[in-house]
């Protein structure tokens, strides 16, 4: 059992435009990524199921070799800046990522 | 070897450089100064108000460097998303701290003014319809009353204006909205370089030394482009561009890092490589540009005004209290709504719990402990139709919760614990995003992104 906050330099999130959210996730080690993409460990629905978000919600996960990155962009749940904003750049969403829990 | 040069100062116009970095970088001789001023991310409201995001004093010191500098070479200064938003205003805020310079020190320059404002008539067909734009999913598709409504609306140009301004001899060029890597990738572009290379050059430029390690928005950042690469490198001996670095930065604030859609076209990044050329530089290849096949689109932003917001700070140390914020917040609620039903109506209530989740919009997290906080801030936010309703609104939920009567309480004397006297602050008109989709528009339709020249002697300006 791998716990995410341990294999990363990178956890961020922030806007992608004003209806977007976009979270990095770059890992240490080269094999240990491979390993997390070929796996398949983060998907559409295990990123909603993190976020308690419905998966439509989820637009894309899309792995990033040279980065040795995961990228997780999803629908706002508002504009930025909208009424009931909590984080106009979208900045600090990550935290729920650093607790995720997975194997290989 | 044929090569094009780019100095990026700073990653946003105001946020800053050390001087002898800016100096280490004209030392290598740029070909351009180029300088992104803008985004969206600090919300609505700067584009809505027609407002600076970054402070006066600040860009002037910047751009005082870069005039100067760029002048003496006697190569372009060229500046993008002007004021932060690009809209017409902020535009002339900006010509107006470049007036300033140019008369402090004398200077004389051809100069090129490239507006990016849109007349709301303009997405909008005949009729009233908007049946010619494009949707930018998830941002909704804005309605009639959308466009109609909004303060200011503004389209993104790309590189074809800057290199229409640049052949008609200006060296100094101020842009509205602007594609962000546009500002770097267009002068390299006319000068017959490879235009994928150059707008992912400019892509990283963009955010100057951010792409470096350690990161900084305040810090220069160098480009060089060539026949078949680019490179780039720190000139802040603390910092280097390093592989991972530099990819890294490709992912920034986008949601796909290998194909970015711009003007004109997709920049593709797929068969990219990212190779340490030095200690300092790093040398991608690989990165192409995809024209647009058919029809062409520019981008449009829009804000309005939504109303206006009163705010109150308090928090809270009552372990009792903490435990039933939710329903007390909803009783708050209620009594507001009650007090002032058929004399206040439209105005939005909320309270921002911060030690409850009043950053987080998600709380779902398998290890997450739900230990009671000790202390709970609590924002009020009221934001109604004027000021008054919102201070009317804002006030009376906050005395409400001050000595509302919660079951089990034990603190009879007041629920809340005041910072400030007075405790509640206007926090001015309020703006959402209003307009945010793509509008057909083709490089050789000349009516949007006109260069206005002006010429400037010693200091006086003359259109």
């Amino acid at each position: 059992m791998y716990k995410l906050i341990d294999q990363v330099d990178v956890v961020r999130s922030k806007n992608s435009g004003p209806y977007e959210l976009t979270f990095d996730i770059m890992f240490k080690d080269k094999g240990h990524f491979d390993a997390f993409v070929d796996k398949q460990v983060m998907t559409e629905a295990v990123f909603a199921q993190l976020y308690g978000i419905n998966v439509d919600m989820v637009k894309s996960v899309i792995s990033f070799a040279p980065s040795k990155a995961v990228k997780i962009t999803i629908v706002r749940p508002m504009a930025s800046g909208d009424l009931g904003e909590k984080d106009i750049y979208g900045a600090q969403q990550h935290s729920p990522l650093l607790g995720f829990t997975y194997t290989l | 070897m044929k090569e094009f040069r780019v100095l990026s100062p700073t990653a946003i116009l105001g946020y800053g450089f050390p001087a002898a970095s800016f100096e280490e970088g004209m030392r290598r001789k740029p070909h351009a100064i180029a300088v992104d001023a803008g985004s969206t991310d600090p919300g609505p409201y700067y584009l809505g108000s027609g407002k600076s995001f970054t402070d006066r004093g600040a860009v002037k010191r910047d751009l005082e460097f870069m005039l100067v500098a760029a002048i003496e070479a006697g190569i372009p200064l060229i500046i993008g998303s002007a004021g932060g938003a690009g809209a017409d205003s902020h535009l002339e805020w900006n010509v107006d701290i470049v007036k300033e310079i140019a008369q402090e020190k004398g200077l004389s320059f051809t100069a090129a003014v490239i507006s990016s404002q849109i007349d709301a008539s303009l997405p909008l067909a005949a009729g009233g319809e908007t049946l010619s734009l494009q949707q930018m999913y998830p941002a909704p598709m804005p309605t009639k009353e959308d466009i109609e409504n909004s303060t200011n609306i503004v389209a993104q140009m790309g590189e074809k204006p800057f290199i229409d301004a640049l052949d008609m001899g200006a060296q100094v060029i101020i842009a509205g909205r602007t594609y962000d890597p546009s500002v770097f990738a267009a002068p390299a572009i006319r000068a017959g370089f490879d235009r994928g290379l150059a707008l992912h050059m400019g892509k990283i430029l963009e955010c100057a030394a951010i792409a470096s390690t350690p990161g900084s928005g305040s810090d220069c950042m160098f480009g060089t482009l060539r026949e078949d690469h680019f490179e780039l490198d720190t000139l802040n001996p603390a910092r280097k561009c390093t592989t991972t670095s530099v990819s890294a930065h490709t992912l920034y604030e986008k949601s796909d890092p290998t194909k970015l859609p711009g003007p004109g076209g997709i920049l593709d990044l797929r068969d990219c490589t990212f190779e340490q050329a030095s200690e300092s530089s790093v040398i991608v290849r690989g990165s192409r540009f995809a024209p647009d096949e058919g029809q062409s689109f520019v981008k449009l932003e829009g804000a309005k005004l939504v109303g206006y917001r009163t705010v109150s700070f308090a928090a809270t140390c009552d372990p009792i209290m903490i435990g039933k914020m939710d329903s007390i917040v909803t009783s708050v609620k209620e009594k507001v709504a009650s007090n002032f039903e058929g004399k206040i109506s439209g105005y939005f209530l909320d309270f921002k719990l911060y030690g409850a989740n009043g950053a987080s919009f998600y709380t779902t997290n398998g290890e997450q402990s739900v230990a009671t906080p000790a202390e709970v801030a609590i924002i009020i936010e009221a934001v109604a139709k004027t000021t008054a309703d919102a201070d009317t609104i804002c006030s009376f939920a906050r005395s409400t919760l001050l000595h509302f009567g919660y079951e089990g309480r034990k603190s009879t004397a007041g629920n809340l614990a005041f910072p400030f006297s007075p405790s509640d602050f206007s926090g001015g008109a309020v703006y959402a995003f209003s307009v945010y989709c793509l509008m057909p528009h083709d490089d050789d339709n000349t009516e949007l992104f006109q260069p206005k020249i002006v010429h400037v002697k010693d200091g006086g300006w003359s259109v």
